[in-house]
């Protein structure tokens, strides 16, 4: 059996190929050996982490800005950027917006797309609904004030009030 | 083992039944959603008690829906190793969930159509397995235990990202969506490269029989979507059936170049490996999976005398070291599981069932 290439002394389990430019070459390497820097077995032999492949999809940036990005902390559940980096895992639904400008451009890279476009909550689609309606409202209420037709105004604001209260945070349906 | 589970272990899963459309190609059609609660941090940075609290909360939601109401609470640390195993090998459960303790479990509906992997990577794992090419019915059902449990739990969710999950990977939608199909001509006939890499540029992923990081055995192939952003679930679901119905094609025309230039070294394979599984009396889980591959073309191509499609995805499950440790009651070890396989195998060919259905 093949010797591992950094230590020599153990038979090599994990084996790297690399193609750069047309040019190959080969890396055999121990678990251990493996594991000290940083390389996973690859696809079919053992486990594929899929974190890996996002570690390798978020690491943009380099020097002293990749040290501050890394300082960067979840405001919900205190995990940092560089945690996230590692692992590929988020701790908390915060993390998505304390780390919103960062993982914009690996949401594009995953999915390539940033926007969701598929179904909701029922309760968010309720609050969508409401929004709507409350901005056509709003713009009704602009025009009939412009055209000085303060009846229709009055009551326009009424139906804004009355929503406002019925829209109040939190979901509509407790379990 | 628990009653729930000596009962799974007596009957074979309803999505084995081959009563599903195009049964002979695609196995099974399964349909997953990633969901988690508000009020916890993702389960791998959850306290116990907060894993607790999810797990109470999704089981009191879950006996609440139509789909869940009769289904059994798995909790992984009150399972023993191979019960654990048992589960995976049912594909009911990842091999990350039975690692888990107590706090992590499976909610498992009636027929193990519907279940929900609680504390996985995500709070909720909903799925939805049918029999054969069915990705339609399975988003439906998949969908409406979605909608019924949506009433009860608190989903974390945003507007601009949809459901949020641990992994970016699953943000969105949190749909996966996959068939597993058997495609032997296209292995045979060398196309297959070719055309999974054809299916890998439409944004669907390809894996082995396993899932997710392991090799592809006996020529089934899981083909699922990749991406769950910017996409309708509809459109992914849509998708995915478009390139299963492509690939359904491929293999059936491939089936028919098979036939015209090779038919007697095809049926020649085919009746051999026939022969290997009614007859062996040891034989190991990798060469049961091959022949019982073989004789599975053989159902697709209609040739004669060969045993009926629910015997053989039968065979695919119950032949693993699990289910054969759990038929017997006791554990034993590789080379006396050889022995028991086959004369499970042989009895399941050889019963006067399967040879009517033979005949």
């Amino acid at each position: 059996m093949q010797p591992c290439q950094i230590c020599g002394k153990n038979p090599a389990s994990v084996h790297f190929t690399e193609i750069v430019n047309g040019k190959m070459s080969e890396l055999h390497l121990c678990d251990t050996c493996a594991h000290d820097k940083g390389i996973q077995p690859s696809l079919g032999k053992g486990k594929f982490w899929i974190s890996d492949l996002i570690a390798g999809m978020v690491d943009e940036t380099v020097g002293a800005e990749s040290e501050r990005v890394g300082r960067v902390q979840c405001s919900g559940c205190g995990l940092l950027y560089s945690t996230f980096r590692e692992t590929g895992r988020l701790g908390c639904p915060e993390c998505y917006t304390s780390f919103g400008a960062q993982l914009r451009p690996v949401l594009r890279r995953i999915h390539g797309a940033t926007r969701h476009i598929g179904k909701a909550p029922l309760r968010d689609q309720g609050r969508l609904q409401q929004r709507m309606e409350m901005a056509s409202l709003h713009d009704e209420l602009e025009r009939a004030v412009e055209r000085e037709d303060f009846e229709k105004a009055a009551e326009l604001r009424d139906r804004i009030r009355t929503l406002e209260t019925t829209a109040a945070p939190g979901k509509g349906h407790e379990g | 083992m628990t009653p729930a589970l000596k009962e799974l272990a007596r009957r074979p899963s309803r999505w084995l039944d081959a009563s599903g459309p195009h049964s002979e190609v695609v196995l099974s059609t399964r349909v997953r959603l990633a969901r988690n609660v508000l009020g916890a941090p993702f389960t791998h940075r959850a306290r116990e008690e907060q894993l607790h609290q999810v797990l109470h909360s999704v089981v009191s939601a879950a006996r609440r829906t139509g789909s869940l109401r009769d289904s059994v609470l798995l909790r992984m640390g009150d399972l023993a190793g191979l019960d654990r195993q048992f589960l995976v090998e049912r594909h009911l459960v990842s091999h990350d969930l039975v690692e888990g303790s107590s706090t992590r479990g499976l909610l498992l509906g009636p027929d193990e159509t519907a279940s929900i992997m609680i504390n996985e990577e995500d709070h909720l794992r909903l799925q939805v397995i049918h029999s054969g090419f069915q990705l339609a019915e399975s988003w439906r059902s998949a969908n409406h235990l979605d909608d019924e449990l949506d009433g009860l739990l608190d989903y974390a969710f945003s507007e601009e990202l949809g459901y949020l999950t641990a992994c970016p990977t699953n943000a969105g939608t949190g749909l996966r969506c996959s068939v597993l199909i058997h495609l032997p001509a296209l292995v045979l006939t060398k196309q297959i490269t070719k055309v999974l890499q054809g299916v890998t540029q439409v944004g669907l992923a390809v894996r082995g029989f396993y899932g997710e990081g392991s090799e592809v055995m006996g020529n089934f192939f899981q083909v699922s979507n990749q991406t769950t952003l910017g996409h309708r679930e509809k459109e992914t679901a849509e998708n995915l059936e478009r390139v299963t119905r492509q690939l359904i094609e491929y293999e059936e025309k491939a089936r028919e170049v098979l036939l015209r230039d090779a038919r007697l070294q095809i049926e020649d394979k085919i009746y051999r490996a026939l022969g290997t599984l009614a007859y062996c009396r040891s034989i190991g889980s990798q060469e049961t999976l091959n022949l019982s591959s073989a004789v599975r073309f053989g159902v697709a191509l209609e040739l004669p005398g060969l045993p009926p499609l629910p015997v053989l995805n039968e065979i695919l499950v119950f032949s693993q070291p699990a289910h054969l440790q759990r038929m017997l009651g006791r554990e034993i070890g590789p080379t006396e599981r050889n022995v028991a396989r086959a004369e499970y195998v042989r009895g399941r060919l050889n019963s006067n069932e399967t040879r009517a259905d033979r005949a």
